[in-house]
């Protein structure tokens, strides 16, 4: 039927960044209200375009790391790419009262519901975080008593995102049980050397698989091919994993 | 009317590289799936063609591997705005396969090992535009990537270029598959930016 698809565009939208900060050394989020913004569903991601004076344009997309709320407004967290297009103006030329444009909510898959109520595994490779951070921000402000873990793989101490937040929200009743996995230099106290992720870190840092969690693993695609193989290895059913990658090159965090 | 972006210049593509709208270029090969990548080994390997009630084609690697095959150069643009120039792939062509099958189906919904589907009207896979590719750059195609073998439609979004295929169901009538469902465009031609269906 495609000669009769009637092709609607996606609403661009006018953001306003209306605060930002350094999440680490080379991360920004950025909080925006959006005019007219419908609402999301944790997970999902916003398209984000930028203009030049003479009309060229570039668009990517970033995942939502806020909540779903009713007041318009949404955080978007930026990791800085060293030759990325986007990125470098976003997290560091974009200041508190800037317009941009956007669009979205877009993705239907990747997504947490608040009337989920099975277990759910987050699983992190470094600025995979975003969206998974959506989730676990959702499942709070929703009073949600879904049963979560997080097992967070990041290169060093210094590149955890959202860390004060994610120590509150595991310190509460009712909390979220956070697995930290350092690939190149731990801290002091770390019980386990740096690598990779491994089966025995799958077999603590993640809910048991008679559980059948449903578990969503975000992050670089060897990452995600690792941790995903390593979850079917240790029982997962592979049909209740749903996974976001990015390459290299893909700003979408 | 645009928001002109303060102190944002970007980079331009090459003037004689021409990408479809909202493009940009890539020379590394990202990877887009919705699940894990399964592993499938060659012995239990088949691809069939039916009609949605009756098989009325099938081959198992082996007499797959025995049809003749095509070395394919050709740009692919994946929906989340990375384009790739001058890919080379080889497979079999989608017209090989179907051979001296008669239907008057109009549509096919592409299957695949992990429960991945997209849907295709017939006539964008006939007359050399689709492929079922096994080879990628001369190597064997790794499973990330869609290994043993992926359909290849490439002037559409690389969503349509099922990975893991297994097979095609001819059908009366268009209906979305996997993506398509999740808000995708029903059929994602890149130089219309056919991104998304309706949002």
């Amino acid at each position: 039927m495609e000669g009769t698809a009637v092709l609607e565009r996606v609403t661009w939208r006018v953001a306003k960044v209306v605060a930002v900060h350094d999440e680490t050394a080379t991360a920004r989020t950025l909080a925006l209200t959006v005019r007219d913004w419908p609402g999301q569903i944790a997970g999902q991601h916003v398209d984000v375009r930028l203009t030049a004076p003479d009309g060229y344009s570039a668009v990517r997309s970033y995942s939502i790391a806020s909540a779903p709320n009713s007041d318009g407004r949404i955080e978007i967290t930026v990791e800085r790419l060293p030759n990325g297009e986007v990125s470098p103006y976003l997290t560091k030329e974009l200041m508190v009262g800037d317009d941009l444009e956007l669009r979205g909510p877009i993705g239907g898959w990747f997504v947490w519901r608040r009337d989920q109520t099975e277990p759910v595994q987050l699983v992190a490779g470094g600025s995979g975080i975003v969206p998974l951070m959506a989730m676990i921000r959702a499942r709070d402000s929703a009073g949600s008593f879904a049963p979560f873990r997080l097992l967070y793989s990041v290169r060093e101490p210094g590149a955890v995102f959202y860390r004060d937040e994610l120590q509150a929200l595991s310190d509460q009743n009712n909390s979220v049980i956070v697995t930290y996995a350092y690939t190149r230099a731990t801290p002091k106290d770390s019980p386990r050397p740096p690598g990779r992720i491994d089966a025995a870190l799958i077999a603590t840092g993640t809910w048991p698989s008679n559980l059948a969690p449903t578990s969503y693993v975000c992050g670089p695609t060897s990452f995600v091919e690792r941790a995903t193989d390593l979850l079917i290895a240790a029982g997962q059913d592979r049909e209740r994993i749903r996974t976001e990658r990015f390459g290299a090159t893909g700003e979408r965090k | 009317m645009a928001i002109i972006s303060r102190g944002f210049s970007g980079r331009r593509s090459a003037a004689d590289v021409k990408l479809p709208p909202g493009q940009y270029l890539t020379t590394d090969f990202p990877v887009l799936s919705a699940g894990p990548t399964p592993h499938i080994s060659l012995d239990r390997w088949e691809f069939t063609i039916d009609d949605g009630s009756n098989v009325l084609k099938r081959w198992d690697w082996k007499s797959f591997r025995e049809l003749p095959t095509e070395t394919i150069t050709v740009d692919i643009h994946c929906v989340t705005r990375w384009s790739k120039l001058g890919t080379s792939w080889e497979g079999v062509s989608l017209d090989v396969l179907l051979g001296d099958l008669k239907t008057d189906l109009p549509y096919a919904m592409f299957r695949s090992y992990g429960d991945y589907t997209t849907n295709l009207p017939l006539k964008d896979v006939i007359n050399k535009q689709a492929w079922i590719a096994f080879k990628y750059n001369g190597a064997d195609l790794e499973p990330e990537h869609g290994g043993p073998a992926r359909l290849l439609v490439p002037h559409l979004y690389l969503w349509k270029s099922a990975k893991w295929v297994k097979g095609m169901t001819l059908m009366p009538h268009d209906k979305p598959g996997f993506w398509e469902n999740l808000g995708y465009h029903i059929y994602g031609d890149p130089w219309k930016e056919q991104r998304y269906s309706n949002e």
